[in-house]
């Protein structure tokens, strides 16, 4: 079956033979790698993306199930060459060690700072708590996002 | 691979009969169909349905999903939301796939046990209600029939004045419970206590209940007494997750420390 959603902004269709999941879809036919696959259980949040503005886990998403649907991801989050806040505010902090969970916390973080523009630091981390970071780099990243979150909004 | 998304719910009951999978959040389902241990080639998806996503004070519909739980549901449930997987399985899970789904684990289900919830479930030729230990008849196995779906929880008109939820587990975020519990306790005394993960369906430790429920401000022999009699009537298995003897143990301070929570917010 074919299926047709909305993909950072354009139209997309892929073709599903079988029941994969969106995380699938987006890596191997849509070219958008940027959401890392590595636990398809939903417990480390490296393929999170944003489902009609929702967080979610793209590999616990049955593809077949996006029909009509909004999906950002990864790759959508900059507009225009600039890159988003949370990106520079990860930039700035050198919140980044081998990089493999970095696409999923800023779209977590995007996620966020849409919700919430001046979190707390205990926010941060309840809103970071789906994504492992396996480096355990945590500091610098909630340091990104605390220091964001003082900033005035852009 | 077919998929239904059906407009109303008439027509997710007949897909159902018809033997097409349900998906709502994908949490459960998804991680099996990650792992191959099924492979749902026709697929009735409830994600967007809007038939079973109301949410009333007696009434929570199987779509509901944790994220809005945790902010709007009855205490001891919302904080049982809380607990669930992390923001991105909130967002996503909701409290009919915990019901259909009945792990032992199941951080929803010890609430429904402590307040006699029901379970509403429907099909192409009507509904029924069954209570929730009716209901839940093993791990992972309910008298939910294939051509049924779970559409909605049912709470009693009054709930305990009083209700605590906690859960023991390796970490914070992310993680299965070693052990659930909620404790409820109403302004006459009268107690429940329900656990989760320590009995193949969620149970009720009826004995500890009767023991406490007369004493209008327990001691501390009664509180021990109820800790212990909670641990005594727990049937915990050993497995990767924890050992039978940490679980019963585990259950016991739990229910004790709930109680004493809702003795607090009783004096206060």
């Amino acid at each position: 079956m074919i299926i047709r959603f909305r993909l950072n902004g354009e139209d997309v269709t892929a073709r599903v033979e079988h029941p994969a999941s969106l995380l699938d879809v987006l890596r191997d036919q849509l070219g958008a790698p940027g959401s890392k696959n590595a636990c398809e259980q939903g417990e480390c949040g490296s393929c999170s993306v944003l489902l009609d503005g929702e967080l979610v886990c793209s590999c616990l998403v049955l593809a077949a199930d996006v029909e009509g649907s909004e999906v950002t991801t990864v790759e959508g989050v900059a507009t225009e060459g600039e890159l988003h806040p949370v990106q520079e505010a990860m930039n700035r902090a050198g919140a980044v060690q081998c990089g493999f969970c970095t696409p999923g916390i800023v779209v977590a973080a995007v996620d966020l700072f849409e919700r919430n523009p001046h979190p707390s630091s205990h926010e941060i981390k309840e809103a970071l708590a789906g994504n492992i970071c396996r480096c355990t780099g945590y500091g610098a990243i909630v340091r990104a996002f605390e220091e964001l979150a003082g900033r005035e909004v852009r | 691979m077919e998929i239904i998304h059906p407009n109303g719910l008439d027509e997710a009951l007949v897909a159902v009969a018809d033997g097409m999978t349900p998906l709502a959040g994908g949490t459960d389902l998804m991680v099996e169909v990650n792992y191959g241990h099924q492979r749902p080639e026709r697929v009735v998806a409830l994600r967007r349905l809007d038939d079973i996503a109301d949410f009333h004070p007696t009434r929570i519909g199987a779509g509901v999903r944790w994220r809005r739980i945790e902010r709007e549901g009855p205490r001891a449930l919302a904080q049982a939301a809380r607990t669930v997987g992390s923001p991105q399985i909130r967002n996503a899970g909701t409290i009919g796939g915990n019901v259909a789904t009945a792990s032992p684990a199941g951080d929803g289900l010890p609430f429904l046990a402590a307040v006699d919830a029901s379970i509403e479930l429907a099909s192409s030729s009507g509904r029924r209600l069954l209570p929730w230990d009716e209901y839940f008849v093993g791990v992972k196995k309910t008298a939910r029939r294939t051509d049924e779906l779970v559409t909605a929880i049912l709470l009693p008109d009054e709930l305990p004045e009083r209700q605590e939820f906690a859960k023991v587990g390796v970490r914070n975020a992310m993680v299965i419970s070693t052990v659930c519990c909620v404790v409820t306790r109403r302004d006459d005394g009268t107690t429940t206590v329900a656990l989760g993960s320590v009995a193949p369906t969620p149970m009720r430790a009826r004995r500890a209940e009767a023991m406490i429920s007369t004493e209008s401000s327990p001691t501390e022999a009664a509180l021990a007494e109820f800790a212990r009699l909670v641990s005594e009537e727990v049937t915990p298995i050993s497995d990767h997750r924890s050992t039978e003897a940490y679980r019963r143990h585990a259950a016991g301070v739990l229910a004790r420390r709930l109680l004493e929570r809702c003795l607090r917010r009783e004096a206060a």
